[in-house]
């Protein structure tokens, strides 16, 4: 059977269906399609105004290498200059190769590239020490805890060295649809409250953040990808298996094969989830030993690092904190922290399998 | 959960229930294609174990909503009429007759009266039971419209929307102001995440939770919504509950046909690796619900809007959680259209959805799609699914015609669509109401007059008056 044309040129052939409405279109419109509705999203959630430094938060993964893309293409429309911001958690054999692919798209776009690493914003601590200091526990999932932590740190740090207002990151629909399973099965009613919209505002000092594809679902980011040529590096994380978020991703795909648009309906319901005011988290303060945004006196990465010097890596994470000395000196240690009864598999806090920020 | 209801009522409890129940069942064979002799056999099973009971009991079959009136999509705020006496009196003649009942059990004969009622047989005396089948013509319509449907996920979402509708009617009709449904803390969880999933996050705690208020006047209550699967079926066990087993739509169904089934698979699998997960999810703070589009405060409560507080789904009647002024929303992100060179027609925001009916295969057939349909019915396609909440319009997106959809439904649709703004209802002269005092003297006029002659007095009116 021919292809049939594409239903918006009418000119060339289909090369593709589009996942959400079985549309025939062809490579070069479906591009089009895909940019104007990012560009879309942009301008009706007034989410990068005229003038902004934009930090783009780049692994060399697909997400954001077709965000660094479109976002180059609709620059001059949107009037904001961008800057690829990459940080190296210091995993062996995974996030060097991911930085070579970043340093060459750098190079293709003539982007200023900035690299940030762990071991010197953090005092040595790279995620494989971090991995070898909580080996022992028996817990190796709360690797990724650490990391999406950590790195929203250092993209922090990073978008403020090269002068950034605003923060993107890649984030797509399947991604969101993903955190909300996720938040709802740890009954992470706090996190829950927090997300759902297209990004934080910056309350407290923090850049503001937001995901330009975050209604894009992951299909198409993929095939914008293909279509446009571009060069990424795909593999997972070397601790990625372990994580939480793998139950949610393997339920969202079959989820997906019973109702195509379920990324967005998850979407759309976490936008409008109704949640008892008792749970909303409280209004977020400063932390007191590094000044960024925290609900707590101490901001989650202060907390986690603080139990890595002390030798207690779980020391932050769990709901249980109530044995947590946040203020004291390096003296008798606290007790235990008593770690949730009622969830001995996921702890709260924990974040995503795909070496992503944390979805906040 | 009636044989709890049993024992709450009984003599010996220690806290006794106070209230008159009676016993609902649905028999929606029907909808699952069962030949009318299987259902006449479950039916016998069901009849038995409702006439041990001795309460009022209720059979009626899933066919009847094609008779219902499209009353039952409105909600009212006043109580159901058809409420025997005051509650006391209504409570206290039950308890007689639970006592005679008893007597006449223990002596095995006839006793004489012990208050002023003397029922013979009471477990018939309100029960309802259809002796033959449904007419063809109905089971008929129901098979069409459930064979329509196209995935088993829309087939459960309509068949769950169509019992709700005639058991509330059920309700309406003698007089009951609650309705009591058996649903365990692991059913309602696999719920909440199935109605997550279908786009729901603003109704979950109507759909889940305690009591449930959206229809006015009869109020949904889960009272089992403590007790896990486990201890059910322990509980039945233990105290030999008797209990029928139907198929149902989506029994013999592969676990990945629906939904439904994904989410009971997955929660029920997760919960045998991490045993918290079900309590963890049921014990979310669900709030009360918002309701994104309330309107303007001046509106009085007239009858006919009873409670609601903003334009209600048609089907599901929960406030509608979709805002089309709002595009950067995932609402909007299906609704938009980019792809087109020459700018769609401005119906995309009306809700006319380019259904995913040809995402399999290249060259799905022309007909199928929505543009090729004759206008007028594209129009009242179109006039139904801007009435409906977000969860509604994607399952009414798997129902290819709206025709097969029974008559109330259809109707009330026609007749909101119809229905003058909110603004000028307070000026229109009802026949039998009187005038709200905030229309003053200058609106009066037949009925008929709407439009916007009737918009432009009661502006200028409104205007003089507040001024």
């Amino acid at each position: 059977m021919p292809a049939p044309q594409c239903s918006s040129c009418r000119a060339a052939r289909a090369a593709l269906r589009r996942p959400r409405s079985g549309q025939a279109l062809c490579g070069s419109c479906f591009c089009t399609a895909f940019e104007a509705e990012v560009l879309h999203t942009v301008l009706a959630g007034r989410l990068l105004p005229p003038g902004a430094v934009v930090a783009v938060g780049a692994s060399g993964g697909k997400d954001s290498t077709v965000l660094a893309h479109v976002l180059r293409e609709l620059a001059p429309q949107l009037g904001v200059s961008l800057r690829l911001v990459a940080v190296d958690e210091g995993i062996g054999g995974y996030r060097d190769a991911a930085l070579a692919a970043v340093r060459r798209q750098a190079a293709r776009w003539d982007l200023p590239l900035t690299v940030v690493a762990y071991a010197d914003l953090f005092g040595g601590w790279t995620m494989d020490a971090v991995a070898c200091s909580i080996a022992g526990t028996g817990r190796s999932r709360a690797c990724c805890t650490f990391c999406g932590v950590l790195r929203r740190r250092a993209l922090e740090e990073g978008a403020r060295l090269v002068g950034a207002t605003h923060i993107v990151t890649g984030h797509n629909a399947d991604d969101m649809a993903e955190t909300v399973l996720m938040n709802f099965l740890r009954g992470d009613a706090g996190r829950l409250a927090r997300g759902g919209g297209l990004g934080s505002r910056g309350e407290g000092g923090a850049l503001p953040r937001c995901r330009p594809l975050q209604l894009a679902s992951q299909k198409e980011v993929v095939l914008y990808a293909h279509f446009r040529r571009l060069d990424y590096f795909s593999e997972e994380c070397v601790y990625a298996p372990e994580a939480f978020r793998g139950h949610a991703r393997d339920l969202l795909k079959l989820l997906e094969a019973a109702r195509p648009s379920v990324a967005l309906d998850l979407v759309h319901s976490a936008e409008r989830l109704a949640l008892a005011p008792a749970a909303r988290p409280p209004p977020p303060g400063a932390c007191s030993r590094c000044g960024a945004l925290a609900s707590r006196s101490l901001c989650q990465a202060c907390a986690l690092l603080d139990g890595l010097q002390r030798g207690r890596p779980r020391l932050a994470i769990g709901k249980g904190r109530g044995g947590r000395d946040e203020e004291g000196p390096p003296g008798p240690l606290p007790p235990p922290p008593s770690d949730p009864v009622s969830a001995p598999g996921p702890a709260a806090g924990e974040c995503g399998a795909a070496c992503k920020e944390r979805c906040e | 959960m009636v044989w709890q209801v049993l024992e709450g009522l009984s003599r010996d409890s220690a806290k006794r229930l106070r209230f008159v129940p009676g016993v609902v069942y649905v028999d929606e064979g029907a909808a699952c294609g069962r030949s009318w002799e299987d259902r006449a056999k479950t039916l016998t099973d069901v009849r038995q174990i409702l006439q041990t009971l001795g309460f009022p009991w209720h059979i009626v079959s899933l066919e009847e909503v094609f008779a219902l009136p499209p009353s039952v999509l409105r909600c009212s705020a006043q109580d159901p009429v058809g409420t025997v006496g005051t509650y006391k009196v209504a409570v206290d003649s039950f308890l007689q007759q639970q006592r005679t009942l008893a007597a006449e059990g223990l002596r095995g004969s006839p006793s004489s009266a012990q208050g002023e009622e003397q029922p013979s047989q009471p477990c018939t005396q309100d029960s309802e039971d259809p002796v033959g089948p449904p007419p063809a013509a109905q089971t008929e319509a129901l098979s069409q419209l459930f064979n329509s449907v196209k995935t088993l996920t829309a087939k459960e979402e309509l068949l769950q929307t169509l019992r709700t509708h005639l058991i509330l009617h059920v309700a309406r009709t003698h007089g009951y102001s609650k309705v009591m449904t058996g649903d365990s803390c692991t059913r309602l969880a696999i719920k909440l995440m199935t109605s997550l999933a279908l786009g729901r996050g603003a109704f979950l705690a109507w759909d889940t939770g305690f009591s449930d208020e959206r229809h006015g006047d009869v109020v949904v209550v889960r009272p089992m919504r403590e007790h896990t699967l486990k201890e059910v079926a322990f509980y039945n066990r233990l105290f030999a509950v008797p209990s029928v087993c139907t198929p149902a739509v989506d029994t013999k169904a592969s676990e990945k046909a629906s939904i439904h089934r994904l989410m009971e698979g997955f929660l029920l699998r997760l919960q045998a690796q991490f045993p918290s997960t079900v309590s963890t999810v049921y014990r979310l703070p669900l709030g009360p619900v918002s309701h994104p589009l309330r309107t303007s405060e001046k509106l009085v409560k007239a009858p006919r809007d009873g409670c609601a507080a903003g334009p209600r789904c048609l089907l599901c009647m929960c406030s509608l959680d979709v805002d089309s002024a709002d595009s950067a929303t995932a609402f909007g992100a299906q609704t938009q259209d980019f792809s087109q060179t020459p700018p769609p027609t401005p119906r995309a925001e009306a809700g006319a959805p380019a259904g995913p009916c040809c995402a399999a295969g290249l060259g799905g057939a022309p007909n199928c799609w929505q543009g090729t349909r004759p206008c007028g019915r594209e129009g009242s396609r179109a006039h139904v699914i801007e009435q409906l909440c977000y969860a509604c319009r994607v399952t009414m997106k798997d129902v290819p015609c709206l025709d097969p959809l029974p008559p109330y439904i259809l109707a009330e649709a026609q007749l909101r669509s119809q229905r003058p703004s909110a603004e000028i209802q307070e000026c229109l002269v009802e026949n039998s109401d009187d005038e709200a005092p905030a229309s003053g003297s200058g609106a009066r006029g037949p009925p008929e007059q709407e439009g916007k002659e009737a918009r432009a007095a009661c502006d200028r009116i409104n205007k003089n008056f507040f001024n």
